[in-house]
């Protein structure tokens, strides 16, 4: 039976909360002497890196190995990949070495479906991100962060983001993180606003469950979490926007955007900041930005996917969902 | 039954375009006569009750691949595939390696047509040379070759430069040619993998939008006008393309268009599984165009289905999207498609089928001896086709080298059972002969 | 335990019962811990929770420590060793009191021990958490058939059964009510206790 993780929409909102309680538990091994649990000895997961991301390869391999599970590290740069290899003969070398799990980063949208779909492994797959379509466990641990913090009492165990309000700023274009965020964000119950220029918001945006608008400052003051996503310096050379400077006016948080959102509300970056751009340094260093703490969430994220999809003779969510309709 | 050594062939019982049961003889490379109880007397008689004769197809838009890309297709197997299709003409694209800009290129393929004798290859010139749309090819060399090319495309690119564009419109005016043009902006396609709609924005991938068609499609329509010469729009894709070129011919300036017939029955909604098979250019779009497509090319203001046939090895579409390689194979399907699109739906009767199929094809290109009609004297270029089967597609019995089929699995209906190319039957109880 | 009972299932511990076993292993724990001081009580999940928790109001109002027995809960099952024959199980939480387990006495408190094999998957969730002076295990109900070589310290109740029977153990905080049934194996087949 295969299991993947390859889309935010393919999980229910039972499913989400399972991974977010279940993420929460594993959290606790932070402290506790040994931060090593022996669940997925003898599993192999393969870290298929096809782009640069450290930091989420590291992610995903701490993760892994505190479930005890073997990593093996596969980049493409300095690798037969990069000698014109096709997918699928690398997919096929990874099965022949008996990956359990493979975790892969692609430039191409829809590569990790194609993975899971095309008959060339057997091991489940999770996307650690895929062109501009999703990163499901970046959304992950964004929903974790935020129900730690907008849960009221605790961390919230058990609950979903019904009715909280989550403002993401910036270019949701090229964003395989707003994606997943507005399909999982969704699914929890909250409600989400995009903001972004309008240049940056994708055609055919109407179908998406969320609200959008070209005015921070219109919603930063009814908002529970703002989320401000990485614009790169060369969208501007494509005309997406004038200048640096007018992006970061019209569309960067600054302490005095911050000083209007509500006095709990928190702000979030997926990484790598650039500050000056969509984020001044007073707000990325300010206390309620909680950038630092959703790497560590991402730790506990990933253990928590790769447990329910590895931990047991069957996936415990999102079985089959990505399978080809045909 | 089985086919003598006479060289006259009774059909007996065949609907002809659809009508009223006929016998046709064919006494040599021509119809001898069409008729009810014709003596059977010398003739090889195929019963053919039911079935639809047509005439033979004639495809405007066909990617034979040879030279260069023979991994994929070959004018021997291209042109296998075209008889097995029920098509006695195809036009060779020119995106070929080398491009057939010159006359010794189009020289070649045609020859390759020649010694195939599947059916007749009418290669396409380049419009510019090397497909870059930086100089105008030697159109008229081309024309003047034994090939004798009187259709001019950089198909697969656009002649995006409007002054390019319009010297090859007023340059073909001294031949009669033609310019099919491959209407795709290139900078509103940087990146592009498929329709931009709803569907790309929840994939992710990159998107190709109905105006980057439209806007080249307007601009041309205008310049053929102005400039007195004739343009053909290849592989119209888009509702507004379909208004635009009814506009044009409104205005009784020299438009002719073309549909594919994926672009008849596909939507984007199909990229959602990634699979590579449906990755076309022009992309496939909504539901909303591809019902515009049907209508116009039952009203007329679409000419003709052209096949768009785009072989492509197995390894190009089997590897994630992005890498993968555009196109369809279409020649084998094209008819079933269209029976099932367009006559199933009764938005076209089979009459419309030969005008849209084999009769507007033939008149864009200037195409001697296809495209007639089924009387005596004519050219038996024939098609005739079982339009009662229900089968299933599947490509392992394809004649064309390619499998890049977006049908496979699918039930579709009607099977050509014979083809006969100037009185020789290709195509022999549905395999070919 | 979570198999499927049938409606003949009979009781063989009602709550008075119950009651009256939990405050004789409480007794017991006292007698041999010598008081109690160091005793950490970890109930594994889900009832060996609730069960850990009234032996700490038992100890305490024996000892007359009142809020000071430490009592918390130890969930087993990343340490399974079945973890590959069913689908992956949500996490149950586990709750180390304050000042650890370091030295202490720790009591595991379960509700049924069947096979062995839950309490050999805490003994090692255990060594990844601390270093106790000692463990011990204290079981409501002790049904036999034994698959690894270990024994509780405190039992309830000793109740031999047959590989067809089911034993199942309701509590109050969980079920409504408390007892303890017995009943013949329906289809699903009986967890690994």
């Amino acid at each position: 039976m295969k299991r993947h993780l390859i889309s935010a929409a393919d999980l229910s909102r039972d499913d989400a909360v399972l991974i977010l309680d279940t993420a929460e538990e594993l959290a606790r091994l932070a402290d506790r002497p040994i931060k090593k649990l022996p669940t997925l000895r003898g599993r192999t997961v393969v870290n298929l890196f096809f782009e640069d991301s450290t930091r989420t390869r590291i992610s995903f391999e701490a993760a892994a190995k505190r479930l005890s599970a073997d990593v093996i590290n596969f980049s493409a740069k300095g690798s037969s990949v990069s000698k014109g290899e096709s997918l699928k003969d690398t997919a096929l070398t990874l099965e022949a070495m008996g990956a359990d799990a493979v975790v892969i980063r692609h430039h191409a949208s829809g590569a990790p479906h194609r993975l899971a779909t095309s008959g060339w492994i057997n091991g489940a797959v999770v996307n650690a991100g895929d062109g501009t379509h999703e990163h499901p466990t970046q959304a992950l641990l964004d929903a974790f962060t935020m129900r730690r913090h907008l849960s009221g009492e605790g961390p919230g165990v058990g609950q979903d983001l019904a009715g909280r309000r989550i403002t993401i700023v910036g270019d949701v274009l090229h964003s395989r993180v707003a994606r997943s965020n507005v399909h999982l964000l969704a699914t929890l119950g909250a409600e989400v606003t995009l903001v972004a220029p309008p240049t940056l918001v994708p055609f055919g945006v109407e179908s998406w469950p969320c609200e959008i608008s070209y005015d921070l400052d219109a919603v930063i003051g009814k908002t529970d979490a703002v989320m401000m996503l990485r614009v790169q310096r060369e969208r501007m050379n494509a005309a997406f926007f004038p200048t640096e400077r007018e992006y970061a006016r019209r569309y960067g948080l600054d302490g005095d955007r911050m000083a209007r959102m509500p006095e709990h509300a928190i702000v979030m970056h997926p990484g790598p900041m650039n500050r000056g751009m969509e984020i001044t340094a007073e707000v990325a260093d300010s206390d309620r930005c909680t950038a630092v703490e959703q790497v560590a969430n991402g730790v506990s994220i990933r253990m928590a996917v790769l447990y329910l999809l590895l931990g047991g003779n069957e996936s415990a969510v999102a079985a089959d969902r990505t399978e080809e309709s045909k | 039954m089985t086919m003598s050594d006479t060289d006259k062939t009774l059909l007996r019982g065949a609907k002809v375009l659809g009508g009223e049961p006929r016998d046709v003889l064919i006494e040599g490379e021509r119809i001898a006569a069409v008729g009810s109880g014709l003596d059977a007397a010398g003739a090889t008689v195929i019963d053919v009750t039911g079935q639809i004769l047509l005439p033979g197809l004639v495809d405007l838009h066909t990617h034979l691949r040879e030279p260069g890309r023979e991994d994929s297709e070959t004018v021997l197997t291209g042109t296998k595939a075209a008889a097995a299709g029920g098509f006695t003409a195809v036009h060779a694209m020119a995106n070929t390696f080398p491009v057939a800009d010159t006359a010794g290129v189009v020289e070649q393929v045609w020859r390759l047509g020649k010694e195939s004798g599947y059916c007749d290859v009418q290669p396409v010139g380049a419009v510019t040379v090397g497909l870059e749309g930086k100089k105008l090819a030697e159109l008229g060399a081309m024309h003047d070759s034994a090939a004798g090319v009187r259709v001019f495309s950089d198909d697969g690119k656009c002649v995006d430069d409007a002054v390019i564009m319009r010297r090859a419109l007023e340059y073909v005016k001294a031949f009669g040619g033609v310019i099919a043009q491959h209407a795709q902006e290139p900078r509103l396609t940087e990146g592009a993998q498929m329709n931009e709609g709803v569907v790309s924005a929840e994939l992710g991938l990159g998107g190709w939008p109905a105006v980057a068609e439209e806007s080249i499609i307007a601009r041309d329509v205008l310049l053929a006008a102005h400039v007195g010469s004739r343009v053909h729009i290849c592989h119209l894709s888009t509702a507004g393309s379909v208004e635009l070129i009814r506009w044009a011919k409104s205005k009784g300036w020299n438009v002719t268009a073309e549909v594919t017939p994926h672009h008849l029955l596909l939507t984007d909604e199909l990229v959602r599984s990634y699979n590579p098979v449906y990755k076309v250019n022009p992309p496939l779009r909504t539901e909303a165009d591809v019902m515009a497509l049907r209508e116009a090319l039952a009203d007329g203001t679409i000419d003709c289905v052209a096949t768009d046939h785009a072989p492509h090895p197995h390894e190009d579409k089997d590897c994630e999207w992005g890498a993968a390689a555009m196109g369809m194979v279409g020649l084998e399907t094209a008819l079933s498609v269209v029976q099932h699109t367009m006559v199933d739906t009764g938005l076209l009767d089979w009459a419309g089928v030969a005008d849209r199929m084999s009769v507007r094809p033939s008149a864009i290109g200037r195409l001697a001896g296809h495209g007639r009609p089924v009387a005596p004297g004519e050219p038996a270029n024939l098609t005739l086709l079982d339009s009662a089967y229900r089968g299933v597609v599947n490509p392992a019995g394809f004649a064309s080298r390619s499998r890049n089929t977006p049908y496979e699995g699918r039930e579709l209906p009607g099977r050509v059972t014979y083809t006969f190319l100037r009185g020789r039957a290709t195509v022999v109880d549905g395999k070919l002969a | 335990m979570d198999a499927h009972t049938s409606d003949a299932a009979r009781s063989v511990l009602e709550a008075p019962d119950i009651a009256r076993v939990l405050t004789r292993i409480a007794h017991e724990i006292v007698e041999r811990a010598k008081g109690a001081d160091d005793v950490v009580l970890l109930g594994i999940p889900t009832r060996g929770v609730f069960l850990a928790r009234r032996l700490a109001a038992r100890l305490e109002e024996i000892t007359d420590k009142p809020g000071r027995i430490p009592v918390g809960s130890l969930d087993i099952t990343m340490y399974r060793d079945d973890l590959r024959l069913r689908p992956a199980r949500a996490l149950a939480r586990t709750e180390i009191p304050d000042d650890g387990i370091d030295g202490r006495l720790v009591v595991l408190v379960d509700d049924v021990l069947f096979s062995g094999r839950t309490i050999r998957a805490a003994l090692d969730a255990l060594g990844d958490i601390g270093r106790p002076r000692a463990v011990q295990l204290a079981v409501l109900v002790d049904r036999g058939h034994r698959e690894l070589p270990i024994r509780a310290d405190y039992v309830g109740k000793n109740l031999p059964t047959s590989l067809r029977e089911t034993v199942k153990v309701q509590l109050t905080e969980e079920d409504g009510r408390d007892s303890v049934l017995l009943g013949l194996r329906g289809t699903t087949p009986a967890d690994g206790k």
